[in-house]
């Protein structure tokens, strides 16, 4: 039992963290500009791919930072030749574009890889258990995954807090056309923002590839998972989406790995003989229910506190 | 979305000959439903049309969100789908029951089954409007389509539910075995439904939704609640597209879960979006184009939702009013004689747009299907390339970059034509 709590409390947090470097950079670009990029998950499968790919050609490494920065100019492209133009018809055309970018990206990448999972595998050099706990054990590469997002937390906090770029891009935030007044160029500093979003969702990618599943539909699984991350944290607030990345993982790792139901809880007082719904909510497991976890818990906040954990935001 | 509203001005001034127009259209499109299975006997046009029929029914539900009241919804297949298990379930009781309720009037169960979800989940939803209603609809979503297979009692499990609908009541002696028989039911509920929508739109209730679309602050200043307005249009719009679901589930006698999921709930956007949503017509126009696209291309292509993904980028980044905004565009140019002007400047841009259009296609299909090699040939137009070899690679980067830079040039035209005639279109009605 012991053990069992530790693992899944790495993996959650773990899990958290790879959420928060995704949710991160989708806040900063949603409250920036107003549009909720619907691709962003879809730039975190393409890192998993670019990274797929470039590990096949020039190794891991290198692929560690050229499949993020590829990314991160296909991000930048998107939002100068695309958004900037759409921009003039508001904010549904905006989303819509995004959706139907991720839509199409989606189909690119079955199309070139297919559509089952491609053998995307840890480096040698990490190959190895790091630590055992209770005789099972944990896998380095995990605790490098844990370590890059965690340096990255912290590169991104000291450069919003303590640098000028940090100081623009949060004035931007709240009041773009102050900061153009001023005579920053808002454009840039939005395509650069955009650029470093989507290059953090490729890291995101390359790095979880790995360790999770590389394939055309893992887009489509962890994006509504991003959003209820960050209408959960409070729209447009960084702490929030920390938080809420960090709540949602663990508790995305635990539910799957608890093997329970009412049913085995409460034993014998089974209300249902035959088949019913009540019978079904009373037999079906934790781990079968983990699926939708976090959409019930974005129902219960969205009636408890509409704009969520941390937000201040009406909209 | 775009501040252009609805094409109709208000009822009161109208003269007769606009009334005896706007009855004409309907009239012809009734005809035109019922003719059509005599023009095009054979099963698989038939089959066509029905999913025609149901595709527009439900682009039309989804416009009453996204067009009428400017919300934008991720989520829409989620009343279709529970529309659909409705009429199923409802189906089934018929049959074990042995109720007096024939085929004709299932539908309308589906409808109740997506007006009542609407009801219980719509007023948490409709709280706020914009980014965070599409997020939320996103969520319910998923939330529905993960829960159908766990609760399998409902919903069946991953086998869905199925259904004999030639076991129910019979009307007019009519089993509703043969599809021609199921399409003329689809055609009667879509001329019902059609109409009932058309006629939501010139109610108060149609007009405030609107408002709230427009301006929800202003809306609240005249004393409306603009919470209550998108909850009702949710309600309605979740009544008309469990229509839609009903008549997918007597036409498939079947229910499950893929028609919850986010793919259909993605195709009624395309299919409204690029129909248009700022006219009442443009729903009806895009379902048709993507139902038979979709019906079309996947004999054709291994990648046809990507051509749909490329479609609707295109329409979203360059004519954000849809087809049925591209058509219309044109109104005040043919009413002033000055559409003669704009053609030859289209008639210009045909070919290299064409030639843009073909590299498109030409690239895709190299890239989709170079690992199949030479046994799988491109046939475009008739002429096969083979997507291993040079050539074929050549001559789609000659025609993606050529066609580009040409068609660029001959749209620039386009829009100078167009700015000359619409002014000039201007001047005569001033002097009018």
């Amino acid at each position: 039992m012991l053990d069992l709590i530790v693992i899944s409390t790495l993996n959650g947090v773990l899990f958290g963290m790879l959420l928060f470097l995704l949710s991160s950079g989708l806040t900063v670009i949603f409250s920036m500009m107003g549009v909720l990029n619907f691709a962003h998950a879809s730039f975190y499968m393409l890192g998993a791919f670019f990274g797929f790919q470039l590990t096949k050609w020039i190794g891991f490494w290198p692929a560690l930072v050229l499949a993020p920065l590829l990314v991160g100019a296909i991000g930048m492209a998107v939002e100068r030749y695309g958004l900037r133009n759409t921009h003039r018809h508001g904010h549904v055309a905006e989303l819509l574009l995004t959706f139907g970018l991720a839509f199409a990206i989606e189909e690119i990448v079955s199309m070139i890889w297919g559509r089952s999972p491609v053998d995307y595998r840890v480096p040698a050099l990490l190959d190895f258990p790091a630590f055992t706990v209770f005789s099972t054990n944990y896998p380095a590469y995990k605790i490098f995954m844990l370590a890059v997002s965690i340096v990255i937390f912290v590169v991104l906090l000291i450069v919003l807090r303590r640098t000028r770029v940090g100081l623009i891009v949060q004035a931007a935030l709240t009041h773009p056309h102050m900061v153009g007044h001023l005579g920053h160029n808002v454009g840039r500093v939005f395509m650069a923002v955009f650029g470093v979003g989507s290059a953090l969702a490729g890291l995101a990618g390359v790095i979880a590839g790995p360790a999770l599943v590389t394939q055309s539909d893992m887009a489509a699984s962890l994006g509504p998972i991003l959003f209820v991350v960050i209408v959960f944290g409070g729209l447009g607030s960084l702490p929030g989406a920390f938080i809420a990345s960090l709540v949602i993982g663990l508790v995305q790792t635990f539910a799957v790995a608890i093997n329970g139901s009412l049913a085995s809880a409460f034993g014998p007082l089974d209300p249902a003989a035959g088949p019913s719904v009540l019978g079904d909510i009373w037999n079906v497991s934790v781990a079968q229910v983990a699926p939708i976890i976090p959409y019930l818990l974005l129902v219960v906040v969205l009636i408890v506190r509409p704009v969520g954990l941390m937000g201040t935001r009406e909209s | 979305m775009t501040a252009a509203t609805s094409s109709t001005p208000s009822v009161s001034a109208k003269p007769a000959g606009e009334h005896l127009r706007f009855y004409a259209v309907w009239l012809i499109g009734v005809i035109v439903l019922i003719v059509l299975p005599l023009l095009f006997p054979s099963g698989g046009s038939l089959t066509t049309f029905s999913l025609i029929g149901i595709a527009i029914v439900f682009a039309l539900s989804y416009n009453i969100l996204l067009g009428q009241t400017g919300l934008l919804s991720f989520g829409h297949a989620v009343q279709y789908g529970l529309g659909g298990f409705a009429a199923c379930h409802m189906m089934n009781a018929v049959v074990s029951h042995s109720l007096p309720i024939p085929l004709p009037f299932i539908p309308l169960f589906g409808g109740l089954g997506g007006l009542a979800f609407a009801i219980i989940i719509g007023w948490v939803m409709t709280k706020r409007a914009g980014t965070v209603f599409a997020m939320i609809s996103l969520g319910i979503g998923e939330l529905v389509a993960s829960s159908s297979l766990i609760l399998r009692s409902v919903f069946g499990g991953e086998a869905g539910i199925t259904t004999d609908r030639t076991a129910l009541p019979r009307m007019f002696g009519w089993t509703f075995g043969p599809q021609l028989q199921v399409y003329y039911l689809i055609a009667f509920w879509l001329v019902i439904s059609a109409i009932a929508m058309y006629a939501l739109t010139r109610t108060p209730l149609g007009r405030i939704s609107n408002a709230v679309r427009d301006n929800p602050e202003r809306v609240q200043f005249i004393g409306y609640d603009p919470h209550v307005v998108r909850y009702l249009a949710f309600c309605f719009a979740g009544f008309f597209a469990g229509i839609a679901g009903g008549l997918a589930a007597i036409s498939f006698e079947i229910a499950n879960s893929a028609y919850l999921g986010a793919i259909q709930s993605g195709l009624v956007l395309f299919a409204t979006f690029i129909g248009g949503t700022a006219y009442f017509f443009g729903p009806i126009l895009g379902a048709a184009l993507v139902t038979y696209l979709q019906l079309g291309l996947t004999n054709v292509t291994s990648v046809w939702q990507l051509y749909f993904g490329i479609i609707f980028i295109g329409i979203v980044m360059f004519a954000p009013g849809g087809i049925a905004g591209i058509l219309m565009m044109h109104r005040p140019l043919a009413r002033a004689g000055t559409l003669w002007s704009v053609l030859p400047s289209y008639l210009v841009a045909i070919v290299p747009t064409a030639a843009l259009v073909c590299g498109v296609i030409l690239t895709i299909e190299t890239i989709a299907r170079y690992p199949g090699g030479e046994s799988n040939p491109i046939n475009l137009f008739g002429i096969a390339f083979n997507p291993t070899s040079p050539a074929t690679w050549i001559t789609a980067a000659v025609l993606l970059s050529g066609g580009f830079v040409v068609a660029r040039l001959t749209w620039q035209r386009i829009a100078q034509a167009w700015d000359r005639a619409a002014s000039a279109a201007r001047e005569r009605e001033d002097q009018a």
